[in-house]
Formats: C-alpha cells, sequence, structure tokens
C-alpha cells in the first residue's frame, strides 16, 4: 500500500524542516513568550499579594485606631471618674469643715451667752442687793408714821424693782 | 504586526474559503468530466488527492510542477523540473533516463533511485513552517512590544492556547520539570494544527495525513522520551515488578514480561503516528467521497446535498484539525511525564 508506506525523501524533508522550525522558535519564540508569561504571572501575583498585604495592614491600622480610640474613651472616662470624685469629695470635705466651723461658733456663741448671762444675773443680784440697800435706807431716813404709807412706799419701791 | 481588525479580516477570509471549498472542488470535478469523457473513477481521485505527488494541481488545469530531486549510484545528484515528464498532451514519459510511475521515480535501467524532491507534501511543510515562524514571530513581537501590559491583537489570540498547552498538556502531564519540554510541545501543536488547516484548503496537500510526516513526529517523541528518561523509567521497564516477589519467580515472569516491555517502548510513538495519520486521511477521504457522489449519480440534486454535507464535515473537520492536534501534544507530554517521572 502506497498510502502507508512511509517516504524517505518527504521523511528526511520533514526532520529538517521541523527541527529548523524547532529550533527558530525555541530560541526566538517561545524562549521569551513563556518568560514574559511567567514574568507577567509573577508580576499579578506579586501585585495581588501587595494588595492583599496592604489591605491588611489597612485593617491593622484601623484595628489599632479603634483600639486606641477606646483606650482614650476609657482614659477619659477614668479622668472623668476621678475628676468627679475628687469634685465630690472637696465638696464633703468642705461640707464637713463648715459644719464643724458652725457648729464651733455656735458652741462659742453659746458660751459667750452664757458667760454674759452669768456676768448680767450677778450685776442684777448686785443691783437687787444695792436697791435692797438704798430702799431700806429711804424707809428709814423718812422715819415712817404710819404703817400704811410705809407699806405703800415699799410696794412702790418693789414695783420699781419689777420694772428693772 | 498584524491589527485586530485585519486579523477579523482574515478570519472571515479564512471562512468563506472554507465555506466555498467544497464548491470549488466540485466545480473542479466538473469541468474535468466534461473536458475528457472518462468514466469517473472517485477512488483514483481519491488516492490522487491524499498521496504525494512531485507535481501541485491547484485545481484542474491549473499545475505547478514541483522541482525534483533524485541521487542514483548510476547518475549522481540530479536536480530538475517534473514538468519535464510530461510532454505536450499532459502524458507522462521518460526524461534523461529516468522514469515516472505513479510519482514513483525509478531508472529507466530498473535501478532505484534516491528521491529527496520537493514535493506537494514538502511544499506543504515549507508553508506549514513558513506560517508559524511568520505568526509566531509577530506574537512574539506582542510580547515584547506590551511588555508587562495587557496582550493586543494576535497575541492575545495566541496566548491563551499557549498558556493552555503549558498549563493543561504540559505541566498537568509531566509534573514540575515541564519547562524543558515546552519548545516541543508547542511547536508541535501548532505545527500540527497548522498543517491540519492548511490542508483543509481546497487544493492543498495532505501534508499531516501522510504516514511519513507523521512517522517523523511520533520518532522525534520517542527519541525524546528515551533521552529525558529517569531511572525510573527504565527500572520500570527492566524491573516491572519490583519487590513483589523473588527474583527467581520474577525471571521465569520476565521471559514474557521483557518483549512486552519493550515492544511498549515503541506501541506508544507507533499509535501516535497512526492516529494522526489516519485521522486526518479518513477525514479528507470523506469528503472528498461525499462530494465524488455527485459524479457517480451525476445527480445535482445529490451534488447540492453533498455539498452542503461536505461542508459540515468541513466543519467537524476544522474541529478534528485542533484535536488530533492537541491529542497528539498530550500523548507526547504523558510519554515524556512517564519518562522524567521520580520513584514515588
Amino acid at each position: 500500500m502506497a498510502l502507508v508506506t512511509p517516504d524517505i525523501g518527504l521523511i528526511i524533508w520533514q526532520l529538517i524542516v521541523f527541527l529548523i522550525v524547532l529550533f527558530i522558535l525555541r530560541a526566538f519564540v517561545w524562549r521569551p513568550i513563556l518568560s514574559a508569561l511567567k514574568t507577567r504571572e509573577f508580576q499579578i501575583e506579586d501585585s495581588l499579594r501587595a494588595a492583599e498585604h496592604a489591605q491588611e495592614e489597612m485593617k491593622q491600622i484601623k484595628a489599632d485606631n479603634e483600639y486606641l480610640l477606646q483606650e482614650a474613651r476609657i482614659e477619659r472616662d477614668a479622668i472623668l471618674k476621678e475628676a468627679r470624685d475628687e469634685a465630690s469629695h472637696i465638696i464633703e470635705r468642705a461640707k464637713a469643715e463648715t459644719s464643724d466651723i458652725t457648729s464651733k461658733m455656735i458652741q462659742d456663741a453659746r458660751e459667750a451667752i452664757e458667760v454674759e448671762k452669768k456676768a448680767a444675773l450677778s450685776e442684777v443680784k448686785a443691783l437687787v442687793a444695792s436697791l435692797s440697800l438704798e430702799i431700806a435706807e429711804k424707809v428709814l431716813r423718812e422715819k415712817l408714821s404710819d404703817d400704811k404709807s410705809q407699806k405703800a412706799l415699799v410696794e412702790k419701791f418693789i414695783k420699781d424693782v419689777k420694772v428693772n | 504586526m498584524l491589527k485586530r481588525s485585519n486579523f477579523l479580516t482574515i478570519n472571515k477570509f479564512l471562512a468563506i474559503i472554507l465555506l466555498v471549498m467544497p464548491g470549488l472542488v466540485w466545480a473542479g470535478g466538473g469541468s474535468g468530466k466534461d473536458g475528457e469523457d472518462e468514466q469517473f473513477d472517485p477512488s483514483e481521485l481519491i488516492n490522487h488527492h491524499i498521496s504525494d505527488s512531485h507535481v501541485w494541481e491547484i485545481t484542474h488545469g491549473i499545475v505547478v510542477h514541483l522541482p525534483v530531486i533524485v541521487y542514483s549510484e548510476e547518475k549522481g545528484l540530479d536536480i530538475f523540473s517534473s514538468a519535464n515528464f510530461f510532454g505536450e498532451h499532459e502524458e507522462v514519459k521518460p526524461y534523461n533516463g529516468y522514469v515516472m510511475d505513479h510519482d514513483h521515480i525509478t531508472l529507466e535501467s530498473g535501478g532505484h533511485v534516491f528521491d529527496i524532491s520537493i514535493t506537494k507534501n514538502v511544499l506543504f511543510l515549507f508553508i506549514d513552517a513558513l506560517i508559524l515562524i511568520l505568526v509566531f514571530s509577530a506574537v512574539a513581537r506582542g510580547y515584547k512590544k506590551n511588555a508587562g501590559k495587557a496582550p493586543k491583537g494576535i497575541q492575545s489570540f495566541f496566548e491563551p492556547i499557549i498558556v493552555f498547552v503549558r498549563d493543561d498538556i504540559a505541566r498537568d502531564n509531566i509534573g514540575h520539570k515541564y519547562e524543558r519540554f515546552m519548545p516541543f510541545l508547542l511547536t508541535v501543536f501548532f505545527f500540527i494544527w497548522f498543517g491540519n488547516l492548511l490542508g483543509l484548503l481546497p487544493g492543498a496537500a495532505n501534508m499531516t495525513g501522510n504516514i511519513s510526516v507523521t512517522l517523523t513526529l511520533a520518532v522525534i517523541t520517542l527519541i525524546i522520551t528515551l533521552f529525558s528518561g529517569r531511572k525510573t523509567y527504565w527500572l520500570h521497564i527492566v524491573d516491572p515488578l519490583g519487590k513483589s516477589m523473588p527474583w527467581a519467580g520474577k525471571l521465569l515472569l520476565y521471559i514474557i514480561l521483557w518483549p512486552v516491555e519493550i515492544i511498549g517502548i515503541f506501541t506508544k510513538p507507533f499509535s501516535l503516528m497512526i492516529r494522526l495519520f489516519a485521522n486526518i486521511t479518513a477525514g479528507h477521504i470523506l469528503i472528498l467521497s461525499i462530494i465524488s457522489l455527485a459524479f457517480i449519480f451525476e445527480s445535482l440534486t445529490i451534488g447540492v446535498v453533498g455539498a452542503l454535507f461536505a461542508t459540515v464535515m468541513n466543519m467537524l473537520e476544522l474541529f478534528v484539525a485542533v484535536l488530533q492536534a492537541y491529542v497528539f501534544t498530550l500523548l507526547s507530554a504523558l510519554y515524556f511525564g512517564q519518562a522524567v517521572q521520580e520513584h514515588h
């Protein structure tokens, strides 16, 4: 069968042509194309990885910010609380101090009043004594004629004393 | 560098040629029938088309006489046009001591000649090679021009195919050592694909459906396989049973197994050779047979139906063209993969 009989001439030509094509394409086409494809694939992969990395970083930064904010908020709350405590403490202390002072003042006043009262009383006592002496002296001096006038005189003096 | 619009135009042009091809063949055959009032012989027409020839008959009446290059011990090297074998009325005649019988050249004395002529298939080999180099240098220029950018034009058409050959054919079947086989796999894939497509053009040679061409490709695959064979590959052939039984028992089995393994080395490329040859030749025979029906029955109706059917077959052949290129490349990659695999 001619159809399935290999022809040596055609085999030689095919070998020559195919090998020439193979070597030309290998040197000037396949190698640059494959390396270009590889480089581009690496580039794409790198860019993707970089993008992912950036996203990750962004997330990290965001988380950091959030954390800082949270921290700041907590600190602010703490400061506020402290200030409030301090304020209430001061008020408390002031209140306590004031009440102490007032009570002391009241006490002092009371004591002063007591002293004054005692002084006044002793004065009154002294006055009463001197008045009594005066009355007695007057009574004795006028040499009372009758009892009736003596009595009226005494009553009159007593009235005067009451007024005082 | 082809621009996108040009590329589309070429696609359209090719599509038109492929669509009208059955018609052209029909017209060619028809005029032949009218001219010479002979009995129409489809098997001769088909055989003439699918075999190699010293003349390139583009269509009936348009003939290119190709150069004959012959060497014989008696007459040495001779180069002349094959037109010398034809007389004024297209009859075959001897020339300068050589005779040509059905495209087979011998000496008039009956001696053997070594025929390395530029036949129709050799011419199409050159055309295929030229197209490959032109197309892919354009593609390669695209990579230089658009370095680091998205592919453009013809580059973007071939890039997915190149990536497919790399990822799905080479890397999947060979493993991490695939890179050194890439030039061969890509070349063989596009060589066969373009050759198959060229063969579908009207008046073209059945180049990739020729046993010599497929034999050469298969032998190259075999040689690469054998030369890249690793310890595991040879061990698998010499000692296929491994440590599964004592050596005395193995020796008995190996009397049968060794021949099988050694034959196995050659049956793989043999199947490559036969598969490509048979698929492409069968496609050509099928289309030509359908068209020949019109002349066998001498009916216009069958002619029209046949032409339509042949068009459908042509579409199928377009698919077969790329499928067979894929299969050849895939199986080659598979054999390379077996050759370079590590012990596991």
